[in-house]
């Protein structure tokens, strides 16, 4: 029997609050500096919660076109940004078909599939044609002479594929992942299930959201998950600390290149990591509360573990959900010592949501993109705005100050609305 | 087909034959070679415009009953689309338990009661097993229209504090998926996917994925349910809605009067597990195996199609040799039937290239009830299912005249042959083409 077959990350690109690149991106992790402000893309005054974390993003000097603009919602936008710098960063020759790219290869070049995972899709731009086609809500029997042409490719959050397809001339099975939150991690993880099925040699994978319009602040409102620290933006995502109140809501997109490991040094790319297993279960329990013993979380990083043939002891580093909600940090904290025993107390957990807040389903892939950094670099970023301890939370969080620390394998974890739970296991190219 | 598509095609079958990526199999697998393993659905559970229940969606398809007509949830006056293909007759109260119904929208409604019943049609009850055997995966469309409009209009109208509690998990894409796992129990592991109107076949191939990682027993499909005035409206923007004024006038897939489509709602459930688990636990119905599979993209355009349809070809070809399959050995090909007539002369000359001279009976019943985005291509492999079970063959929906010009043998009347292989194609919006192969499995 053959060798299964392996996967590598050998490109990456982000849009991330603070920094709309790679390099930005991990310079203000590792800077321990925190992007979350008070809204501005809106008047955030009737809101219970007037935090978040938002990109200050240009897409046309990101290289997009101004039809791409025109005709994609923001999540889109990120996404083409991100994968951008990530082609060109894996040095493939992806280009939109029929222009001499990888895919034109047709039959005798690899097959390359997209896996991008949204949790809102093109929420804000469904908002923002809802009010001019319904005059501001006043008409149940909105008016489509209002409509923009480009509202059913926003209706339906498979629009983020195709858009990644053409871009990139990709001929291969395409789909976009809707977990809620954990869409970035299951989006990876099924980009690297096509490539040890053989479904495909190379995938586009990654996930996007750009949730900050006034329907989703308004309903993390009404189930009051998110913070209201609105006099202290700066400091208002507070993962483990004693007095969080709630996640700060985000927005962006990590984009990573996966490839069959043996041809990734074939051709001699540089290889970030290997996505060495992933596992994903769900709760069975409700559809936004956790259960405090984190059961299901700790048996989708031991399945994670396992495939990646890892022992606790393996795990260097743990990137947290660590949204900064009550009941996350503590079901987390559970879960990491049920699946982990006392390896918990010893490795360096941290949650990037301290920094960049929570972009819903993308945070996953910039998740996953820091761990990646992480391993590249020898380094693990703190968990910002840490000041108290909460005794239900008594890991090493690595408050406020990056840490060098030898990082060989990656553990990154996410939960969501709908009761899953991923997991996701990177290791160092050599391991 | 070129020698250069074939060997691709013969490669990727090959190595995912070989494949040995089992994330559970050494803990739950026992050892067993998971790699290959051909799923099989041992459970239906359809809610469509003709029908609640298999049986009743069934002989209404088979008699040709066309079930798209005027809409009736809302005055469609206004609109230069007035047909749909509702889900009539619906009392949420009799599918979905009362708690669900308040947190969930029409769509989510479809989904869990589709698969109550698929779960009573296999005799799988998820609390007889490990919670971890069974997983959830569903295609996911546009989402929670009915809940989304109300809840904006409130915001819009009355303020942050008049929304609903429950829009945050109503909403979301994940809401069907969620839910039902909570419904029944089901912690293995689940997922949403979307691919437009593919994603009824690409949620049967990660449930495919998810057996052969060691999870048992899967509930795979999707539902859908746009038709709000909001929701048309995104239709309408796509140009390809028809504005016939008669429901006779409106759907027709290959036909040579094809003017667009018209949405429906609704969709199905299909209860897929791994044969040794099905067998071992005396499964009473074992409707087929998930035979073969592949999705390709045309990355062409995001909204105009592709300047032919090779990559559905490829597609086709592919799901065929993961079937180890040849095209002469399929007794009825499922088609898209966009009901467009630039995209069904696309897929018209895609199952030409596929199936050369031969005429390959094509079908397309959906033209009775309109396009369900994902839950229409579950309906499809559902209602080929069907066709194998019974060994007849439903007729094209809403065809009169079949546009010669296709050159395919389009079934105009239910024809009784034995079926024994069929191959399901279904296309989305933006060039997702994905081809599922269902075939018979004969009793042990």
């Amino acid at each position: 029997m053959s060798e299964p077959r392996r996967t590598a990350v050998t490109g990456i690109g982000v849009v991330a609050p603070g920094g709309v690149n790679r390099k930005e991106f991990w310079t203000l992790l590792t800077d321990g500096r925190t992007a979350t402000r008070r809204l501005s893309f809106f008047d955030p005054s009737q809101f219970r919660s007037q935090v978040a974390a938002e990109c200050d993003f240009d897409p046309a000097a990101a290289g997009l076109t101004a039809r791409q603009i025109a005709r994609n919602d923001r999540f889109v936008q990120f996404a083409l940004a991100a994968a951008l710098e990530a082609v060109e960063d894996s040095g493939l020759d992806l280009r939109p078909a029929g222009t001499g790219g990888l895919g034109d290869e047709g039959g005798d070049g690899p097959v390359v599939g997209v896996s991008m995972g949204s949790a809102v899709g093109a929420t804000t731009r469904l908002e923002n044609e809802y009010v001019v086609v319904s005059d501001s809500g006043r008409h149940w029997e909105v008016d489509p002479h209002y409509a923009s042409s480009f509202l059913y490719h926003a209706l339906v959050p498979s629009c983020l594929a195709t858009e990644l397809a053409c871009r990139f001339g990709t001929h291969g099975p395409a789909s976009v992942v809707s977990t809620g939150c954990t869409s970035g991690i299951d989006a990876v993880g099924y980009g690297a299930q096509l490539i040890a099925d053989g479904e495909a040699d190379i995938v586009i994978a990654g996930a996007s959201d750009a949730p900050l319009s006034p329907i989703s602040v308004a309903c993390f409102d009404a189930i009051r998950a998110t913070s209201a620290r609105n006099d202290d933006p700066e400091h208002a995502s507070r993962p483990f600390d004693a007095s969080r109140d709630g996640f700060v809501m985000g927005e962006g997109s990590a984009v990573l290149i996966l490839e069959e490991l043996s041809s990734a040094r074939a051709r001699g790319a540089h290889i970030y990591c290997e996505v060495g297993g992933y596992a994903s279960r769900s709760n069975a329990f409700h559809m936004t509360g956790l259960r405090p013993d984190g059961v299901e979380m700790a048996e989708a990083i031991r399945v994670a573990m396992d495939s990646a043939r890892v022992g606790a002891d393996d795990i260097d580093y743990i990137n947290a959900h660590g949204s900064g909600t009550k009941q996350n940090d503590r079901h987390e904290t559970a879960a990491f010592k049920r699946s982990l025993g006392q390896r918990a107390y010893e490795v360096p957990v941290s949650s990037i949501k301290s920094m960049i807040g929570h972009s819903l389903g993308a945070i996953g892939s910039l998740e996953i993109a820091a761990c990646a950094l992480a391993i590249e670099n020898d380094v693990v970023p703190p968990t910002a705005n840490w000041a108290t301890r909460d005794p239900a939370c008594d890991l090493d969080y690595v408050p406020n100050i990056a840490r060098d620390h030898t990082v060989d394998v990656a553990l990154s974890v996410g939960s969501g609305f709908g009761g899953f739970q991923s997991a996701i296991v990177l290791s160092a190219p050599n391991r | 087909m070129s020698a250069a598509v074939e060997t691709a095609a013969a490669t990727t079958a090959a190595t995912a034959a070989s494949a040995v990526t089992g994330e559970d199999r050494s803990v739950r697998g026992g050892g067993r070679p998971l790699g290959a393993v051909r799923p099989v659905v041992t459970g239906l559970g359809v809610i469509a415009p003709s029908g609640l229940g298999v049986e009743q969606y069934w002989a209404s398809t088979l008699r040709g009953e066309l079930r798209v007509a005027p809409i009736s949830r809302f005055d469609p006056a206004r609109y230069s689309a007035r047909l749909a293909g509702e889900v009539a007759g619906f009392e949420p109260e009799e599918h979905v338990d009362k708690r669900y119904i308040v947190q969930t929208d029409r769509w989510t409604w479809f989904g869990m009661a589709a698969s109550r019943l698929a779960l009573a049609d296999a005799a799988y009850d998820p609390a007889d097993h490990d919670p971890y055997a069974t997983a959830v995966v569903f295609g996911s469309g546009s989402g929670g229209n009915d809940f989304g409009q109300r809840e904006l209009q409130r915001l819009w109208t009355r303020g942050r504090t008049a929304v609903s509690v429950y829009q945050s998990i109503a909403w979301f894409y994940a809401a069907t998926t969620g839910q039902t796992s909570i419904r029944h129990g089901l912690k293995g592991p689940s997922g949403v996917v979307v691919s437009d109107g593919a994603g009824g076949l690409d949620s049967l191939a990660q449930a495919r994925r998810v057996i052969r990682r060691g999870t048992s027993t899967v509930l795979a499909g999707g539902a859908e349910s746009g038709l709000t005035p909001y929701g048309l409206t995104c239709h309408l923007s796509s140009g390809r809605v028809s504005t016939a004024a008669a429901a006779a006038d409106g759907y027709k897939p290959f036909d040579i009067r094809a003017n667009g489509y018209l949405p429906g709602e609704g969709g199905a459930t299909l209860v897929v597990e791994d044969p040794a688990a099905a067998a071992a636990r005396g499964a009473p119905h074992v409707y087929g195996e998930i035979a073969g599979y592949a999705a390709t993209h045309d990355a062409a355009d995001h909204a105009r199609p592709a300047p032919d349809g090779r990559w559905l070809a490829t597609a086709m070809r592919r799901a065929l040799a993961d079937a180890g399959l040849a095209p002469d050995d399929v007794d009825v090909v499922f088609a898209d039937g966009a009901g467009s007539p630039d995209l069904d002369a696309q897929e018209a000359a895609a199952i030409r290239a596929v199936f050369g001279d031969r005429a390959v009976p094509v079908t397309a019943p959906q033209g009775l009830v309109g396009r369900l985005c994902a839950g229409g291509s579950a309906l499809s492999v559902a209602t080929a299912l069907l066709s194998i079970r019974d060994g007849v063959i439903p007729a094209v929906g809403n065809l009169d005249t079949p546009d010669p010009g296709y050159g395919l043998d389009l079934v105009q009347a239910p024809r009784q042959t034995p079926v024994r292989v069929a191959l399901v194609n279904a296309r989305g919006y933006g060039g997702f083409n994905s081809s599922l192969v269902v075939r018979a499995v004969d009793p042990a």
